[in-house]
């Protein structure tokens, strides 16, 4: 592996990428357990409480990876969006409702209105964080791409076994991280507290199974986790181990621990996506030739030294000032029976 | 090319870029003038310690609030669509015009979204300076990520610092696109215009609640405010407006001569400017036009005998350096949306001057007989921006990036129901979104303040309870 502006350019898309799944993989999670854990009212708004300050920012990551990819791989960056072209326009669809759902609920005091946004809020949680991991197992399984990045495929064709046991993966591992992430911020020894942790339990099954499922079919179908060479056995078995860490930690009760340990997870699960491909970014499944690789489809040097020096500027910049936004809100997150403080005119 | 119901891949793709462009600018501009107004309500508020102030400061901070969600999410759309619909563009420019989103992102996207959490959610954890600094960052980052979004369509109308590579555009010089002449013109333009948006908005809340006798002594304020924002806003519109035209008979001048529908190169002396026309671009002329003589001149040149090209030369021109084709933007739609724009910016100047006038005849409480107009201004600075939008975008067709890459060689290669479908979608969505914006925007503001106490964060409700405290 040598080491160049295009090379470091692809681990800073991984990165950025892992830093949104991790971040955006628990407001996901979050979202889709809230009709699970929320009975009351009370306990809704503590829920939507432990991500309120924070859903937004996250999502920022998302169209950082995005616009990295623009600017750094262009040609993947075309290819990918006009190949998946429905996957992201759901994706996109979700995000807007999402957001919608997050800042809109608390506006009208009234059920129908809340009620409606929650049913918007779970659909919408649960809409990327599954195809986020089929839009992942395509990339590295290929598509069928012809001269200059052309999509000759069907629709349709985005989905199979190995691509929706990625989803499956996913979502599971969201809807996990999501309900350890909640351990950290739920008053302990309240009831939402003790219901996320049975969640965590189930879901940390779940989400063994279906990771190991898909971490299998990627192996028996050929080429898909190839490239990973020597250490290719050592990301997805880190995975896996995470998984049972999780299951010790809480066991252990260690709330910490089990955050961290499907936290890491997710870290582990995109490494593996994005190692597996490199020194591609998007195999085509019609010829080597069409393949896009991190060299053929990267901008120019003096692109990727402009954005090197900005972003060696104002990345750590926004890693401290996303950190104090945590730290800011750190307490744990009361059930609390109060009224709604509705919009300004509380009717 | 296939097409559906008459209509290609290249025609829904183009609609919906305008869609999503056009929606998610509903909200942009309204953020950057807001944010600032906001922020120095809550400077006088922070230097007075008058709860009245504060108490302003978070009814309008709400209102902000409502709006900035769904800007955040339109602007996603925003960011992907060039990948998802244009993969020619996206494969010809993204050395060039990545970089400029990248930094938007990277400069502006995190603070506002991360600051507005602090500022909103904040409010009783932060010190009252840190409260105060997180507004003003939000501000900052508006304008900042204006700045870059300007910069990358100017390149688009006017690329510089570029060489051509294999086929593909790519950076030479990063300072001369940061330093592109257009872009700072248009940023000024674009700015102004997004103070005149939340100036407006400001105003009308401002009076409906001065009519009624409500909280007159913080809601006075508000209005000094705006009012003065206004008035610097409509007259940064106008001037930077004015520059940017003498601009475009240089660098665009098909486009600015469809903005005055002007065919053939005058023969005179002078050139007249067109009042009223019918232009058709079937009969490469107009079918009824009222004329101005000098104006033209003035408008374009600052003298009274300086003459822009016609469409018709412009065409030949254009067939002679490009190749055969039809280099012509379709002429009426531009036409009439430069006019619409140019009118409401002239109509935001004069009720500004009205209200700047009443204000030193010491009539401020009283919004006197234009009362209706004020409520309705709101909707003026949005119908600009729109017009204006429509004018310099079909004005530079049929170029994508002008003179480098047509609109029709951009388009990814997707079906027309693919597009058709999404836009469908993306439809239903944004009229729902834009129903619920204005239904919580009215009600919300014509709720008003409550009390002397300070209106509670609305949103989520987070009980942010030390542990341990007691319920």
């Amino acid at each position: 592996m040598t080491v160049d502006l295009p090379t470091v350019w692809f681990a800073l898309t991984a990165l950025t990428f892992t830093i949104y799944f991790f971040l955006d993989g628990f407001d996901f999670g979050v979202g889709i357990l809230q009709p699970f854990l929320a009975r009351s009212e009370v306990q809704r708004r503590a829920l939507i409480g432990t991500v309120g300050p924070f859903w937004a920012a996250n999502e920022v990551w998302v169209i950082l990876a995005a616009s990295v990819i623009f600017a750094a791989f262009p040609l993947w960056y075309g290819a990918l969006l006009t190949a998946l072209y429905p996957l992201f326009a759901l994706i996109l669809l979700a995000l807007i409702g999402r957001g919608v759902a997050f800042e809109y609920r608390s506006e009208v005091d009234h059920v129908r209105w809340r009620l409606f946004w929650d049913a918007t809020s779970f659909v919408t949680n649960l809409l990327p964080a599954f195809l986020w991991g089929v839009i992942m197992s395509n990339m590295v399984r290929g598509l069928p791409l012809g001269v200059g990045g052309r999509f000759e495929g069907h629709v349709l064709g985005a989905f199979d076994l190995f691509t929706v046991l990625g989803g499956l993966a996913t979502l599971s591992l969201f809807v996990l991280h999501g309900a350890t992430y909640l351990l950290l911020r739920l008053h302990r020894g309240s009831t939402l507290y003790l219901r996320a942790r049975r969640a965590a339990l189930l879901w940390g099954a779940a989400a063994t199974v279906l990771v190991l499922a898909f971490v299998y079919v990627g192996f028996v179908r050929s080429g898909v986790f190839n490239s990973l060479g020597l250490s290719q056995w050592l990301f997805p078995a880190a995975a896996a181990l995470n998984l049972g860490l999780v299951w010790l930690a809480l066991t252990l009760r260690r709330d910490g621990l089990a955050f961290a340990a499907t936290g890491l997870t997710v870290v582990f699960s995109t490494a593996t996506i994005f190692l597996s491909l490199y020194p591609n970014v998007l195999p085509s499944t019609l010829g080597e030739t069409y393949t896009l690789t991190v060299r053929n489809s990267a901008s120019e040097p003096y692109t990727l030294r402009l954005l090197s020096w900005v972003s060696l500027i104002f990345l750590p910049l926004i890693i401290g000032y996303q950190a104090w936004n945590y730290y800011v809100f750190r307490q744990r997150v009361q059930e609390r029976d109060q009224a709604i403080p509705g919009g300004g005119s509380g009717d | 090319m296939n097409e559906l119901f008459g209509f290609s891949t290249l025609d829904l793709s183009r609609f919906q870029f305008a869609t999503t462009s056009i929606f998610h600018y509903f909200f942009v501009p309204f953020t950057v003038g807001f944010a600032l107004i906001i922020a120095v309500l809550q400077t006088l508020a922070y230097r007075s310690h008058d709860p009245k102030l504060e108490n302003l400061t978070r009814f309008f901070g709400h209102l902000f609030f409502i709006n900035f969600a769904v800007g955040v999410v339109t602007g996603i759309v925003q960011e992907f669509q060039f990948g998802m619909n244009w993969q020619g563009f996206s494969n010809f420019v993204g050395n060039i015009f990545g970089v400029p989103l990248a930094l938007e992102v990277l400069m502006a996207f995190f603070l506002e979204s991360t600051f507005l959490g602090l500022w909103w959610f904040g409010k009783d954890r932060l010190p009252a300076w840190a409260s105060l600094a997180s507004i003003w960052i939000v501000a900052l980052g508006t304008t900042v990520s204006a700045f870059w979004i300007i910069l990358a369509n100017a390149w688009m109308q006017h690329p510089v610092g570029y060489a051509l590579r294999n086929g593909r555009a790519v950076m030479t010089d990063a300072w001369a696109i940061v330093t592109n002449p257009k872009a700072l013109e248009w940023f000024a333009h674009l700015w102004s215009g997004g103070l005149t948006v939340a100036a407006f908005f400001v105003l009308a809340v401002s009076a409906y609640h001065l009519r009624r006798k409500h909280n007159v002594p913080a809601f006075r304020v508000s209005f000094k405010v705006a009012l003065l924002t206004a008035l610097i806003g409509s007259l940064g519109v106008v001037a930077a407006g004015h520059v940017q035209g003498q601009s475009a008979v240089r660098d665009q001048p098909m486009k600015y001569a469809a903005f005055s529908a002007l065919w053939d190169t005058p023969t005179g002396s002078q050139m007249p400017e067109s009042l009223v026309a019918l232009p058709s671009n079937g009969a490469r002329a107009n079918r009824f036009e009222v004329t101005v003589p000098y104006v033209g001149s003035f408008l374009a040149f600052n003298n009274f005998s300086g003459k822009a090209k016609g469409l018709n030369d412009l065409q030949r021109e254009y067939a002679a350096r490009y190749g055969p084709g039809n280099y012509l933007p379709w002429v009426w739609p531009v036409y009439w949306a430069f006019r619409v724009m140019v009118g409401l910016g002239g109509l935001m100047l004069l009720v500004s001057a009205y209200y700047t006038w009443r204000w030193r005849r010491g009539r401020l409480d009283d919004p006197g007989r234009l009362y209706p107009l004020l409520l309705v201004m709101p909707l003026a600075p949005h119908l600009a921006n729109f017009s204006g939008w429509v004018a310099t975008e079909m004005g530079r067709q049929p170029w994508i990036v002008q003179g480098l890459l047509r609109t029709a060689d951009a388009v990814s290669g997707l079906t027309p129901q693919t597009v058709l479908v999404s836009l469908a979608a993306f439809w239903v969505v944004y009229l729902t979104l834009i129903g619920l914006d204005v239904f919580l925007l009215t009600r919300t503001a014509r709720a008003g303040m409550h009390g002397p106490e300070v209106e509670t964060p609305s949103v989520p409700a987070p009980h942010y309870l030390p542990e341990g405290a007691a319920p």
